[in-house]
């Protein structure tokens, strides 16, 4: 592991530490609202200040990284399941299933989404508590975000269906699931590595950009999405340089994640 | 004789005088010029028509302020109505009859020129029902015809089937349209005409060079040559054209613009006091919502409205969210609208005990921090605003803490506006709403679709067949009897009753009346903002840039 690695590591592990560390670090919570000093900039008793309605920054992104980076995770391991079921599956099986497991998956592809994803949230009942709405949200992009990952699975597991140590186990007499999931999977599990490496990034801007239309993680719950929506006023940013914090943090786990998801990469390959 | 030397010393100095005549020739010209200079600003959404009878969106009614004449106009500073194309007017005392004498000598800006067919063509224009006119729509207060007679050339009387209140004041809206010009919306008796039009892009507006007002010098108006309105919906990108100098005026300016502007440029931002525009919240009231039964006794109980309205911090809302650039709403009416206005209202004191005990003696009880009702059912409700607003989001969010402390638990759900007037208005499938109301007009006949039970914008629970509660049925009488009075005193006596009516049964909760905020350009000389629409350009004629 090079020294980059390491320390793209070492930032995962101290953002996710201090996340969870976020009932001690800031115990007054992310929801508390000082009123009297709404909209500060950083003190000692606020560290990154207040936002427009005097909650503690530095503890809404605190809590918001615990969301955002716990929360993304799982539905990158969802999203790399059901791509595992639906493209490896496909890819070994060949023939109809594979083309109409690829015909569903561009079909998923060409959906656009954030109509859809506005529509979902219009049908779903409106109290629903701050906690549901976030693992919906996740849910969302878990389930809709394995496409681009089954179309890599279904080539890879494409590739075993007639390699000599799969007819080797069908001669032995290995037939059916048990063939793919002793023989092809394992075999499979550098591409689904790598894949949900690649997701999770790209869940947290999801969700990122979801916040910043209104969807996704519900008030007073933070999220990186609600607090990036404080950058939406160009005009505000320059003198406030302290509410840029949310906005390099993402960017800061979301390039540790792609370099220790290099590594996957090349073991992929 | 002269030496040659002393002739060329003389030439010099007869050439230095010229010069200097030349320069205080081009200065004079300059100073005329920069006096006629252009004025420019944005209008956020396209102009849907130039045709000032179908007039509806914002940005043609600015088209129509800058290009129309009107008969009477109200003055945005002083609220009060003044001549404009006519002298004098009278109304008939049963409200359904006005009476104009008209300005002699005026022409269109195609040089066409105006007198009373030109009033008689625009209101039977105005009043055609396959038009469609919003502003038409305005005047229509019972079946029948509009009847115009044209004393002479400069007198007119207009006779409508039914009383219309406040009758003269309607005529503010109204921009006279040529009878016999060939191109009747480009023919204008306002200050500019449109001249140049790329849609998406700008839109120019020259002087009218045949308008006919004078300033108190006899010089003519408008002062300026010309407007240049470039198209520009988002508002970040206008503030920052703004601070570059590339726009005159901002309108409406968002609190935290206007205090970021303000830490830098304190002269050039403006807060005109509270304006007319409230925000509010209500309660989903309608029988036939597929909400459980205990909460819809809730909502349609009084007490718990006025218990809710009672928690909430409106002092908080307007120092927090608006930045101090608000006002504790007090009633239907915004303190600003200076007639209107029940001045015995006060805004409603926030005290969450008193908003506690008042909730108790209706049966509902605290447990563990959480309020439940007599069948032990949680009170929890969500409240809905339209995502993308801020202002309402933030609003919400301490709506939600406010209440938390007498354990009513709030959920905020952020809808698209589509979704949100779909719930509102068809399914009725949400509990409770936040959102604001704009009000451009001073009568209360323009709240008529909101008061009457019968409405479609009746929101807490539209159209009735007939009134579900008692004070509704009052509402309805008495927002019929100030519409059919002409008597001004009586009508006010009338409209103050419902505003009482409406505080003390809070179908809307009034939050704030936000304050008409704006930024005007150092260049603009002659600029007044107030609090009604056009806030900084309503005195246009008498602009100029320097």
């Amino acid at each position: 592991m090079n020294v980059w690695r390491r320390v793209a590591c070492a930032v995962l592990l101290l953002v996710a530490g201090l996340s969870l560390a976020a009932n001690v670090l800031a115990p007054a919570g992310y929801a508390k609202q000082y009123r009297e000093a709404a909209d500060s900039g950083p003190s000692s008793a606020h560290w990154l200040g207040t936002d427009e309605i005097g909650r503690d920054r530095f503890a809404r992104v605190l809590y918001g990284t615990r969301i955002s980076l716990l929360l993304a995770p799982a539905a990158a391991l969802l999203s790399t399941l059901m791509a595992a079921l639906i493209g490896g599956l496909a890819g070994y099986l060949g023939g109809a299933w594979a083309r109409g497991a690829m015909a569903v998956t561009d079909l998923f592809l060409s959906l656009p989404w954030l109509f859809l994803l506005i529509t979902v949230r219009a049908l779903m009942p409106l109290n629903v508590s701050p906690v549901v709405s976030v693992l919906v949200t996740f849910l969302m992009l878990g389930l809709l975000g394995w496409t681009s990952a089954a179309r890599v699975l279904c080539a890879s597991a494409g590739s075993f269906r007639d390699s000599d140590f799969v007819r080797q186990a069908r001669a032995s007499g290995v037939r059916g699931l048990r063939l793919f999931w002793i023989h092809v999977m394992p075999n499979l599990k550098p591409v689904l590595y790598a894949q949900f490496w690649i997701s999770i990034p790209a869940f947290i801007l999801s969700e990122a950009n979801l916040g910043i239309l209104g969807l996704g993680v519900v008030e007073p719950m933070p999220s990186w999405g609600s607090l990036l929506k404080e950058l939406e006023g160009l005009v505000s940013v320059g003198s406030e340089p302290w509410k840029f914090v949310p906005l390099i943090l993402l960017a800061v786990v979301v390039t540790s994640f792609q370099i220790v998801m290099s590594k996957q990469e090349e073991v992929a390959a | 004789m002269k030496a040659p030397g002393v002739k060329v010393a003389e030439m010099i100095s007869v050439s230095r005088r010229a010069l200097l005549l030349a320069l205080v020739c081009l200065g004079i010209l300059g100073s005329v010029a920069a006096a006629q200079g252009e004025l420019r600003f944005c209008l956020r959404s396209e102009p849907k028509t130039f045709d000032p009878l179908k007039v509806e969106d914002e940005a043609s009614v600015t088209v129509r302020y800058l290009t129309g004449g009107v008969l009477v106009r109200m003055n945005r500073q002083t609220q009060a109505l003044e001549p404009e194309l006519a002298q004098s007017w009278k109304v008939s005392k049963d409200g359904k009859q006005i009476t104009f004498k008209l300005r002699s000598g005026i022409s269109f800006s195609d040089g066409t020129p105006f007198s009373a067919e030109d009033v008689a063509y625009t209101v039977q224009q105005l009043m055609d029902p396959a038009l469609h006119s919003p502003t038409g729509d305005t005047f229509r207060s019972g079946p029948g015809n509009v009847e115009t007679k044209i004393i002479s050339p400069t007198q007119i009387s207009i006779t409508f089937p039914a009383s219309v209140a406040g009758l003269d004041r309607q005529f503010d809206q109204v921009a006279i349209v040529s009878a016999h010009s060939g191109k009747k919306e480009m023919a204008v008796l306002g200050p500019f005409m449109v001249a140049d039009y790329k849609p998406g892009a700008t839109l120019l507006l020259k002087r009218n060079p045949n308008y006919w007002k004078t300033d108190a010098q006899g010089r003519k108006l408008p002062y300026l040559e010309s407007i240049t309105l470039d198209i520009q919906p988002n508002r970040d990108v206008e503030m920052l054209r703004f601070k570059r100098g590339e726009i005159d005026l901002i309108n409406s300016l968002d609190s935290e613009y206007f205090d970021k502007l303000a830490a830098t440029s304190p002269q050039l931002v403006h807060d005109a006091g509270a304006s007319l525009d409230s925000e509010q919240m209500w309660f989903n009231e309608v029988a036939k919502a597929p909400l459980p039964q205990y909460k819809k006794n809730w909502f349609r109980s009084a007490n718990f409205r006025r218990a809710i309205s009672e928690a909430i911090n409106r002092g908080d809302l307007a120092r927090v969210v608006f930045r101090g650039h608000a006002q504790p709403a007090v009633g239907p009416i915004s303190p600003a609208n200076k007639f209107w206005f029940n001045e015995k209202l006060k805004p409603a004191a926030y005290s969450p005990d008193a908003a506690l005990k008042a909730l108790q003696a209706e049966g509902f009880r605290m447990e563990n921090g959480e309020l439940k009702d007599r069948e032990g059912n949680a009170v929890v409700f969500s409240i809905i605003t339209n995502s993308g607003n801020k202002a309402r989001e933030r609003m919400a969010t301490m709506i939600q803490e406010d209440l938390q402390k007498i354990g009513v638990h709030v959920n905020v759900v952020t809808l698209d506006f589509p979704s949100l007037i779909e719930r509102v208005t068809q399914s009725f499938d949400y509990e409770a709403i936040l959102l604001g109301l704009t009000n451009v007009g001073l009568d209360p006949n323009e709240q008529m679709n909101v008061w009457l039970s019968s409405s479609e914008n009746h929101q807490w629970n539209p159209q009735e067949k007939t009134p579900e509660t008692t004070w509704e049925a009052e509402i309805d009488r008495l927002m019929q009897a100030q519409a059919s009075s002409a008597d001004a005193k009586k009508r006010k006596e009338s409209f103050d009753r419902v505003q009482e009516i409406a505080v003390e049964q809070a179908p809307f909760i009034y939050l704030v009346n936000r304050n008409a905020l704006s930024a005007v350009s150092q260049r603009v000389q002659g600029a007044s903002p107030v609090i009604l629409v056009p806030q900084t350009y309503w005195n246009v004629e008498r602009l100029s840039v320097k």
